[in-house]
Order: structure tokens, then C-alpha cells, then sequence
């Protein structure tokens, strides 16, 4: 029991610490020396999460569900390891376009949608309303657990008048609070330093206070850890907290379910979003804030068992409520100093909660709600209204200071009722569903109005039925009929059995049905049509915000606007000297002097639309710009320029892509001339090389025996015959091979002559074979011709086609065994062409020789076999051949001979000639 | 960092997070057993927690550098 004046004076002292310490983060961040740009801070203000549902109520989870109190906590953990691939999206796309409340993301994103807006505002005010009044409910039951207004079983026993109720004058002072600090003067950005470094103040305190009973219940009323485990185990209704399914009811989906709400409230809840995007200073604290905020949470939480236990082990269970433990158990023990403490870490708890919340709420009613209402009404011309701070001023203290009176009257008309007492995950779910609007939003280009519109109508609307209604039937406030029949006695219309789903608790069998309508909607809905204009210009500004970097977005604006009525419009909602300071920076950076010497280019427009939206919305500043900008589209006539020019552009860029692709054609083509030219300059220089050796064979020997001759006259005469001989043989074979190159010369450069003539290819190759009769006769050869009765003539040159003939045969006879050989010559005709084959049982060629033998002094067979020859009567033949349209080949095995053939169109162009 | 390997290893600790914190792993250690004297169950999560945090640290604190 504690004197009541104790308990006020320590309150309001602790209040007024709390207003010293936001009065100096307010002058330091003046001064140029912000307390909050630092990690830390950063990460213990995001701890305005913990609320006094958390301080109290998590022993109370624990005491009847055993680890049923940490998916709260794993999910905002499991949630922040992407914060900083999620939430650091969010904060650059809140900073570029100046975003200061998650009404105004999603109506900016959509189009900056006023009825958007208003939608996210009211989703967000009654899902939190009752969140707000659950902290005063708790600064209240705290306050008459102290003073002794209760029982032995600590039950509250005395309801006052609101004129006593000390609750109404925290709230009225929490009320104070926020407007001091939350709505100070405007901010383009919205940021609150010296209510941040409260905030983070309060979370020490919190942490503090909150350890300091875990500890003292611990290890001074128990014995540690193992003591109460060990104690709990022994007593059969706490065995169950230590299982999983102590609770029974919820099973793993539950759990999952659990989770992933916590997870989506971190980021969606209005207070997370303040803190974490709107009031961040540098999206690098976030790096740190992702693991020192989970510490944090772990931190608070280690004890939460510990005392529930300790609680259920002196109370027993039943009796005590077990969310008043924390103050219940050190009142019990008479330790009244630090029931005191507990109650200022409860109450900075609740005020920190209640405080960012007023303040983040009342952004979005002033600038989504009010905002646009005041904007459309004609009798209120904000149009001529000099100075519109003030006004801007009052409506967000107004909203702060009504959403608290709300509170507390929420809070006095529900007292012990289901409806507040559950509120806290029923909060987490209406916030969740924000979730598919925002992160599709920031990932997906294809979202329109109507479907964020749809989805969270849809969303709002299942939550309403499965969640509020029933929660207010348990309260007592409606028939709770329709909870057992379901509305108009449809069973499947069972609120918390829609459609018959069974096996799931209410949150996540609401968050399961709201969740499904919610995305269903938005995506259907948004694939009816394609995005307008002003959506896909959002779209693409959101989801590549990473992308663009500080390029001014593309605008629609035609500028028929004078820079020197921008100036005065944004002066009426910032204020005189703040907005000439914006502009003076904005003209500075362009390099000018004077605000006056700016154009009113889109980009300035877009500069001053950004400014207003800081203090009056997104959706709010594009209207109130077009009211000096001319918001007139483009004219047709000038879509058809854009396009016309667009087209002359893609036009010009088809003319290049083709010319270059003609280019490279040209390159590639003389690349490959390059490649032949060199090809033939050395296949000429490897010809001289060939054939200065062939020359030189013949020469050599015939110097060397007309040397010998010359130097010894007395040589016998029999030798000087055989030398003469030879002389004479090799100048044969040196004229011969003169010739042959000629011919060949002749043949290659198209100089050769032609004398054609009907020829009778029988008669040919009879007389061929008469001609080399002699010399299969001397290798002991047999010549056999196979030809056919007759054949049509063909046009042709005689004596060319007989010089291919001797040369095959001559090469059949130096090939084949002595003794054994063995020639045979086949004439065909197949009606078109002629064909002649020469086949010998000599060695035969291998394959890789194959191609070599047709190449210029390349004869087949190795160095030492290799017969006389000038190697060069085959590549002539097949030149002699080619040049009537024929061809000339040749097939062997190696061992089983060669056969070389060629055959002639009766008909060639070459034979006309 | 952002597209880098940290923001991939967050990736892969939010997902080995959700399982380890999730059915069917969970339901493993639901389990009347004791270690040193604390039940089975409260020592996984809160040691998965522990580790969850600590990894995060190593990820983030590392990509400072």
C-alpha cells in the first residue's frame, strides 16, 4: 500500500523527466547536434513496440499458455532480418518523396489517392483506438493496485467518478505530451527529435524496471532458474506451461499464424512506421537496430517465465490475475520501493506506445482525412487563406488530443471487457492489413486504385466480422447469437467458423480469411485494367527507388505556372521563413541568387509539390499545386509531337542498326577476300619453290656430267655414250616439265586454247590404250577396256581429254606390281554424262593421301617409291576436266588398288566454244 | 550491400529462422526432457533466438566494414 499522492507525484516527476530529456534531443538537434543520429538510439526507439500489453500482459500469456507469449517477439526477430531489404525501401522511397505516414505511402502510390488515404486512416484509427485505451486501462488497474483499492486476491474494488479518475488526467497529460513535442511547429518531414529521444528514454526505463523484478523474483523469492522449473515441474496444473500445447486450443498453425502477424505489425503498425521510417535520420542505423532491437526484445523476455511461475507458485492459479504479477508479487512481499519502479517502467511503457501512436495518427487524420475534406469544401476557401500553419497546427493537436479522449472513453465504457482485454493481437491483425497494398506496392508495377481500394475493403471488412464483432458479442455489447448461429441463422456465416473452417484459433482463422480476401482482391481487381498514368508514374518511382537515384521523377506538369505564386502557396502551409529557407537551398543549388530569379520548370514544381507533401499529404499537395499550376493534360497535339518525335528517333535508330549490320557484312566479306588473297600468295610462292627444285634435279645432273666430260677428255667412249644419254633424257624431262608448267599456267589464267570437236569417247580411250600398250607390256601389265557398243559424241578437245587419258593410264602402269598388274578401263553413259574409270591392283592410296594427290608436285607414295613423275600431270587433268563441267575423283582401299574416274556432261557451256 | 552477399545471407537466415521456429522442427523438442534443469522446449527457443540475434550481428556488423 502506497500513499496515492506518492504514486501522482512520482508519475508526473517522471513525466517531466521525460519532458527535459525530449526538450534537450529538441535543442541539440537545433543546434545542429542530433542526440538520435546514432544506431543505438535508433534501435531503442524501435522498442516502442514493447507497450504495456507487453510489460504486463506477456506474464499473463505465459501463465496460461506457457511459451505462447514469444510469437510476439520471434516475429518481429524473423521480421527484421529483412528489415533491411524491406524497410530499407521504405525509408528511401518515405525520404524521396516525403512520405510521412503509411496512409500517405499507400494513397501516394496509388495515385495519390485521397480516398486511399482516408481508407488507411480509418482502418488504422479503429484498429488503434482500443490499442490506446488498453495502456490507460493499465496505468489505471496499476495506479489502484498501489494505492490498496483492492482485495486480498488484489481485485479492484472502487469504480470513481471520471472526475476522480486519475486515468482521465494522464491522458489529458499524455495529451499535453504529444502536442508539445509531436506538433511543435511543421516539418516538411515530420520528424520529432526530442519525442524520439524520449521514446528511447522510456525504453531503458522499461527495460530496467522490468529486469529489476525478474531478477528480484528470480533469485531473491526463488532460487534461480533451475529452483522454479524444478518447483513447477512438481505441481501437475504449472506442468503445462512447460510443454508446447499447455494451451491446447491453437496447435502449430496457430503459432505460425502468431508469428507472421508479429511479423507484419513491426513494419505496419503506425508507431513502427513513425519510428523506424518517417522519424529515421540515417537509413545506416538500421543495419545495427536489426540485431540490437531482437537483443532487446530477448532481453525483456527472459524473465517473463520466471515470474509467471513465481506468481502461479505463491498465488496458485486462479485467484490472482496473473497480468498484475509483476506488481502483485513485490506488493505481496511488502517490497514497496519496487512496486513503485514497476509501475514507472508500466507507465513509460503505455506512454511511450500511446505518445508515438497520437503522434502518427493524428499526421495521417490531419493529412489523409481532414486535409481533403477541408480542401473540396466550398465555404472554407483555403485558396485565399494567407497563412495556413496555424490551421494545419490545430488540426493535428485537435486529432491528438481527441484520439486520447477516445481512448479513455473506450477504455471507461469497455473496464474488465473482452473486447479491450484481447485487443492486442486484434490490433496486429487490422495493421496486417496494410501489408499486401505496401509490399506489393513497392515490388509489383501492376497495382491500381481500385485494387488497393478492393483489397482493403475487403480485408477490413472480413477482419470486422470475424475479429471486432465477435470480440464486442463476448463483451456483452451485442447478441452473442450470432457467434453460435452465425448472422441470420446461416451456419456457414459463423463468424469464427467461416465457411465451416474448423481447427484454428480466432486470430489465425481471421487473419487467414482477411489475409485471402484481402490479396485475392487486390490482385484480381488490379489485373482488370491496365495502371493510368499517374499510377504507373508512382509505380515506377516506388518500386525503383533504388534505381533512379535523385533524378527528378518525369513529370505531367506543363509549367504554366510563375515561380512567384509556388512560393507563396507552399508559404501558407510551412510558414513564411521555413519555406523562403527551402527555397533559398533549392535556388542555391541551381546556382542562382535570388528565389526570384527561379524558373517554374516541372522541376520546381515537383520540388515545391514535394515540400507541401511533407505537411499536408501527398495526395492533398498535388491538388493544392494544381490550383497554381495549370493541371491542364497534354493537349493532343502535343501527345502527337512526343510521338511523332519518339518515332523519327526509333526511325533513325532502325536506319543505324541496319547500316551497321551492313557494315560488318562488307568487313566480314573482305575479311575473307584478305584470307583467300593470302591463301594464293602463298600456294604461288610454295608453286616457285616447287618448281625451281624440280628444275633444279634435272640441271644438277645434267652440269655435273657435262663437267665430267669437260674436265677428263680421256673418258671411254661407252661412257661418254651412257652420259650423253642421260643428258639428253633429263633435258627431255626438263622441256617436259617446262611445258607442263606452261600448260598448267595456261589453263589457270584461261590463255589456253580449246580446238573442239565432236568426239567419240570409245574410239579415245581405244586409242589411249593403243598408246600405252608398250608400256604395260614392259612392267609385264595387263590393260583390259570394257566399253560399250557406242556412245553419244560429246564436244570437247581431243587432244586434251587424250592427254587425261595417257596420264591415268601412264600412272595405273607405274603403279601396279611388275609381273602381276593388272588395269582395267571401264567406259559408261548414263544418258547425261560419261564416265570413264581407270582401275588398277597396285598399293593403293591412304585416305589422308587421298586429297594430296590432285595438289601441285604432290605425288602419292613415300620419298623412295615415289615413280618418275613431274607431279603435275593429275592437277592438270582434273583442270582439263573441270573446264567441261566434269569432274575428276578417285576411290581407294589402300591395299586393293586405286581407281581414278571422271566423267563429262554431254552437254557443257565450255564445249560450245 | 544491399543486392550483396549480406542481403543474401539475411535472406537465408529469415527462412532457416522460420523453420527452426516453426512445425515440424519445433514439435521436436516438445518434449518432457530437462537441460540442467530447464525444460527442453524453453531452452530451444530461446537458444534458436540467441543464435538468430548473434548471426544477424556477425552479418550486418561484418558488411559495416
Amino acid at each position: 500500500m502506497l500513499p496515492g499522492w506518492l504514486i501522482v507525484g512520482a508519475s508526473f516527476a517522471y513525466l517531466l523527466l521525460l519532458f527535459a530529456v525530449a526538450y534537450f534531443g529538441d535543442r541539440r538537434a537545433d543546434a545542429g547536434r542530433s542526440v538520435i543520429d546514432n544506431p543505438w538510439v535508433f534501435s531503442l526507439s524501435l522498442a516502442v513496440y514493447c507497450t504495456a500489453w507487453t510489460y504486463f500482459g506477456s506474464v499473463g500469456r505465459a501463465a496460461s499458455g506457457g511459451p505462447w507469449f514469444l510469437p510476439t517477439y520471434l516475429g518481429p526477430t524473423l521480421g527484421l532480418t529483412l528489415a533491411w531489404l524491406v524497410v530499407l525501401k521504405m525509408i528511401r522511397i518515405a525520404r524521396s518523396y516525403r512520405v510521412t505516414s503509411i496512409a500517405d505511402f499507400v494513397a501516394s502510390r496509388y495515385g495519390k489517392s485521397h480516398l486511399l488515404g482516408g481508407l488507411v486512416t480509418l482502418i488504422a484509427v479503429v484498429g488503434i483506438v482500443p490499442y490506446i485505451a488498453l495502456q490507460l486501462k493499465a496505468i489505471s488497474s496499476g495506479y489502484a493496485l498501489l494505492v490498496g483499492e483492492h482485495d486480498t486476491l488484489f481485485r479492484i474494488e472502487s469504480q470513481a467518478g471520471w472526475w476522480q479518475d486519475g486515468t482521465l488526467y494522464i491522458a489529458l497529460a499524455l495529451a499535453a505530451f504529444t502536442v508539445l513535442f509531436g506538433t511543435r511547429h511543421l516539418d516538411t518531414t515530420e520528424r520529432h527529435e526530442g519525442m524520439v529521444a524520449a521514446i528511447a528514454f522510456e525504453s531503458v526505463v522499461k527495460l530496467l524496471a522490468f529486469l529489476a523484478v525478474g531478477i528480484y523474483v528470480t533469485y531473491w523469492l526463488y532460487d534461480g532458474f533451475g529452483d522454479l522449473y524444478a518447483r513447477a515441474s512438481a505441481v501437475p496444473e504449472l506442468q503445462r506451461l512447460l510443454a508446447f500445447d499447455g494451451a491446447g486450443r491453437l496447435g502449430y498453425g496457430g503459432w505460425f499464424a502468431h508469428v507472421l502477424l508479429a511479423m507484419l505489425s513491426i513494419i505496419f503498425l503506425p508507431r513502427q512506421f513513425q519510428i523506424a521510417v518517417v522519424e529515421n535520420v540515417n537509413e545506416q542505423h538500421l543495419r545495427r537496430a536489426t540485431w540490437v532491437f531482437p537483443a532487446y526484445l530477448l532481453a525483456i523476455n527472459i524473465f517473463v517465465i520466471p515470474i509467471a511461475i513465481g506468481g502461479l507458485l505463491h498465488f496458485g492459479s486462479g485467484t490472482v490475475d496473473p497480468d498484475t504479477f509483476v506488481l502483485t508479487l513485490p506488493l505481496a512481499h511488502g517490497q514497496n520501493a519496487l512496486a513503485l519502479l514497476v509501475f514507472i517502467g508500466g507507465l513509460s511503457a503505455a506512454t511511450g506506445m500511446v505518445i508515438v501512436e497520437a503522434i502518427a495518427l493524428s499526421t495521417m487524420v490531419c493529412n489523409d482525412l481532414v486535409m481533403p475534406m477541408l480542401l473540396r469544401s466550398r465555404r472554407l476557401d483555403l485558396a485565399r487563406e494567407r497563412d495556413l500553419t496555424g490551421l494545419l497546427l490545430g488540426i493535428r493537436r485537435g486529432a491528438i488530443v481527441c484520439l486520447l479522449l477516445l481512448g479513455y472513453l473506450y477504455f471507461r465504457l469497455a473496464g474488465e471487457a473482452y473486447a479491450l482485454v484481447s485487443i492486442g493481437l486484434i490490433s496486429f491483425a487490422a495493421v496486417a492489413q496494410f501489408a499486401p497494398v505496401v509490399i506489393g506496392g513497392m515490388y509489383w508495377r501492376g497495382g491500381t486504385r481500385e485494387g488497393a481500394l478492393a483489397g482493403l475493403l475487403a480485408g477490413f471488412a472480413v477482419w470486422v466480422y470475424t475479429l471486432l464483432l465477435p470480440s464486442f458479442a463476448k463483451s456483452g455489447w451485442l447478441d452473442p447469437g450470432f457467434l453460435e448461429h452465425g448472422v441470420f441463422g446461416l451456419g456457414w456465416l459463423k463468424p469464427e467458423q467461416l465457411f465451416g473452417l474448423t481447427g484454428l484459433d480466432n486470430i489465425s482463422h481471421a487473419l487467414f480469411w482477411s489475409l485471402l480476401a484481402n490479396i485475392g482482391c487486390y490482385v484480381a481487381v488490379s489485373m482488370l485494367r491496365v495502371p493510368t498514368g499517374p499510377e504507373a508514374t508512382q509505380g515506377a518511382l516506388f518500386v525503383d527507388v533504388f534505381r533512379r537515384g535523385d533524378a527528378p521523377p518525369a513529370s505531367f506538369w506543363r509549367t504554366g505556372a510563375e515561380a512567384g505564386e509556388l512560393v507563396p502557396l507552399v508559404a501558407r502551409f510551412l510558414g513564411q521563413r521555413r519555406t523562403e529557407e527551402a527555397f533559398g537551398a533549392y535556388a542555391r543549388s541551381h546556382g542562382l541568387q535570388q528565389v526570384s530569379e527561379l524558373k517554374a520548370d516541372p522541376e520546381l514544381v515537383h520540388f515545391a509539390e514535394t515540400l507541401l507533401a511533407g505537411a499536408i499529404g501527398s495526395a492533398s499537395a498535388r491538388v493544392m499545386v494544381s490550383t497554381v499550376v495549370q493541371a491542364e493534360p497534354l493537349g493532343l497535339g502535343e501527345v502527337m509531337d512526343i510521338l511523332d518525335e519518339a518515332s523519327q528517333v526509333r526511325a533513325y535508330s532502325h536506319k543505324l542498326e541496319e547500316k551497321s549490320r551492313a557494315l560488318e557484312a562488307a568487313t566480314a566479306e573482305l575479311r575473307a577476300a584478305n584470307e583467300q588473297l593470302k591463301e594464293l600468295d602463298r600456294l604461288k610462292d610454295d608453286f616457285m619453290s616447287s618448281v625451281t627444285h624440280e628444275l633444279r634435279t634435272p640441271l644438277t645432273s645434267i652440269r655435273a656430267l657435262s663437267e665430267m666430260m669437260l674436265d677428263d677428255p680421256d673418258i671411254d667412249v661407252e661412257d661418254r655414250q651412257r652420259f650423253l644419254g642421260i643428258i639428253v633424257s633429263e633435258t627431255v624431262r626438263l622441256s617436259r616439265l617446262v611445258n607442263q608448267v606452261l600448260d598448267m599456267a595456261k589453263i589457270e589464267s584461261g590463255h589456253a586454247e580449246w580446238h573442239n570437236t565432236d568426239i567419240d569417247l570409245c574410239e579415245l580411250v581405244r586409242h589411249s590404250g593403243d598408246a600405252t600398250l608398250q608400256l604395260f607390256r614392259d612392267r609385264g601389265a595387263e590393260l583390259h577396256l570394257h566399253l560399250p557398243e557406242s556412245v553419244p559424241t560429246l564436244r570437247a578437245d581431243h587432244d586434251r581429254l587424250l592427254q587425261v587419258m595417257l596420264n591415268l593410264l601412264s600412272n595405273a602402269a607405274k603403279f601396279v606390281p611388275t609381273g602381276s598388274g593388272r588395269v582395267d578401263v571401264t567406259l559408261s553413259c548414263d544418258g547425261e554424262r560419261l564416265r570413264v574409270a581407270v582401275k588398277d591392283n597396285g598399293p593403293g592410296i591412304e585416305p589422308a593421301q587421298q586429297p594430296v594427290v590432285f595438289e601441285k608436285f604432290r605425288q602419292g607414295g613415300d620419298e623412295r617409291s615415289r615413280p618418275q613423275g613431274t607431279g603435275l600431270g593429275l592437277p592438270i587433268s582434273r583442270q582439263i576436266v573441270e573446264h567441261f563441267g566434269g569432274r575428276l575423283w578417285l576411290e581407294s582401299v589402300p591395299g586393293e588398288g586405286a581407281t581414278f574416274s571422271f566423267e563429262l556432261p554431254l552437254k557443257s557451256a565450255a564445249g560450245e566454244g | 550491400m544491399r543486392k550483396g552477399l549480406a542481403g543474401q545471407r539475411l535472406v537465408a537466415v529469415f527462412i532457416a529462422g522460420l523453420v527452426l521456429l516453426n512445425y515440424p522442427i519445433l514439435s521436436l523438442f516438445d518434449r518432457p526432457q530437462t537441460v540442467f534443469g530447464l525444460p527442453l522446449l524453453h531452452v530451444y527457443l530461446f537458444s534458436v533466438w540467441l543464435a538468430l540475434i548473434l548471426v544477424v550481428a556477425w552479418i550486418v556488423e561484418r558488411g559495416a566494414r
